[in-house]
């Protein structure tokens, strides 16, 4: 009986953990800023940067003769045709928030969302 | 002190090096970079249920400064020791309501290990941003202090009728 009570306690102290980590999670994801601009990198190299407040429609040619057309349309950058087999880009939906990415691995291009220029500030020096 | 309390703290010290190295030998981080299973955290709880408050902060003080001569730098031990003292200081006063079973002390030490080692990177690297992977870091201290307490429950039990 008296044992029983511990673990209840253990079971309330766990379980009210997770849900208020679970809780400030979801907050922070639906927190998350508004990128600012798309910036595509190709094989590691920054190529472009187009601004997430213009619509616009882009092909992009990759260095093994492929493409992807990136889609830009309000505030949110989206791929929806490619050249890649697997089509894994163009399967991913539409991204807008600061840190979020689009990959196509065939064709080695990333189109990362960053925000406005001063978060790019390194604190450590 | 008495000879047979230096014998048993030198012993239990080189017990908690040891998981720290079983622990360094089968990372995690695959899963969720940064996690660790807290194997250490046995040693401490065990010497916290069995020998007493001052003897369990003595060990975890002392495995973590070798731990990270030995096996990191000094930089790590900045973080260690910050999350060593925070999860005791959470697990004495958890274990002195006498409300929670060593499962529950063993999931806030679980817990306050990686919030202690968050606040440290905050003040070391000045960038708030780090708190925000906490939330993570609570789930799986949570799951690992679980089964880190269920452990530390049957070590302790076996150590019953013993008086150390």
């Amino acid at each position: 009986m008296f044992k029983d009570k511990k673990t209840r306690n253990d079971l309330i102290l766990g379980l009210a953990v997770i849900i208020l980590a679970a809780g400030v999670w979801l907050a922070s994801e639906l927190l998350k800023e508004d990128g600012a601009f798309a910036v595509v990198t190709v094989n590691g190299v920054e190529t472009a940067k187009y601004s997430l407040s213009e619509n616009a429609e882009i092909r992009l040619e990759s260095e093994n003769g492929g493409y992807n057309i990136l889609i830009i349309e309000n505030g949110k950058a989206d791929v929806t045709e490619a050249s890649c087999p697997d089509h894994v880009c163009v399967d991913q939906r539409a991204v807008g928030k600061t840190g979020e990415a689009i990959t196509c691995l065939p064709n080695k291009t990333v189109i990362t969302i960053e925000g406005p220029e001063e978060a790019e500030v390194d604190f450590v020096s | 002190m008495k000879t047979k309390k230096v014998a048993m703290l030198g012993l239990t010290i080189a017990l908690a090096m040891i998981m720290s190295y079983i622990e360094a030998l089968v990372p995690l981080s695959f899963a969720v970079p940064g996690i660790k299973m807290g194997l250490a955290n046995i040693v401490i709880i065990f010497v916290l249920y069995k020998i007493g408050t001052k003897e369990a902060i003595l060990v975890s003080i002392i495995r973590v400064i070798l731990v990270s001569l030995l096996f990191s730098n000094v930089m790590a031990m900045a973080y260690s020791i910050a999350g060593a003292v925070l999860s005791l200081g959470i697990m004495w006063i958890l274990k002195k309501t006498d409300k929670f079973s060593v499962i529950g002390v063993s999931i806030a030490g679980g817990i306050m290990h990686n919030v202690g080692q968050i606040i440290m990177a905050v003040i070391l690297l000045g960038t708030e941003q780090i708190a925000l992977y906490l939330p993570v870091l609570i789930i799986t201290g949570t799951a690992t202090g679980v089964v880190i307490g269920i452990v530390s429950g049957l070590v302790i039990n076996r150590f019953k009728n013993i008086r150390l």
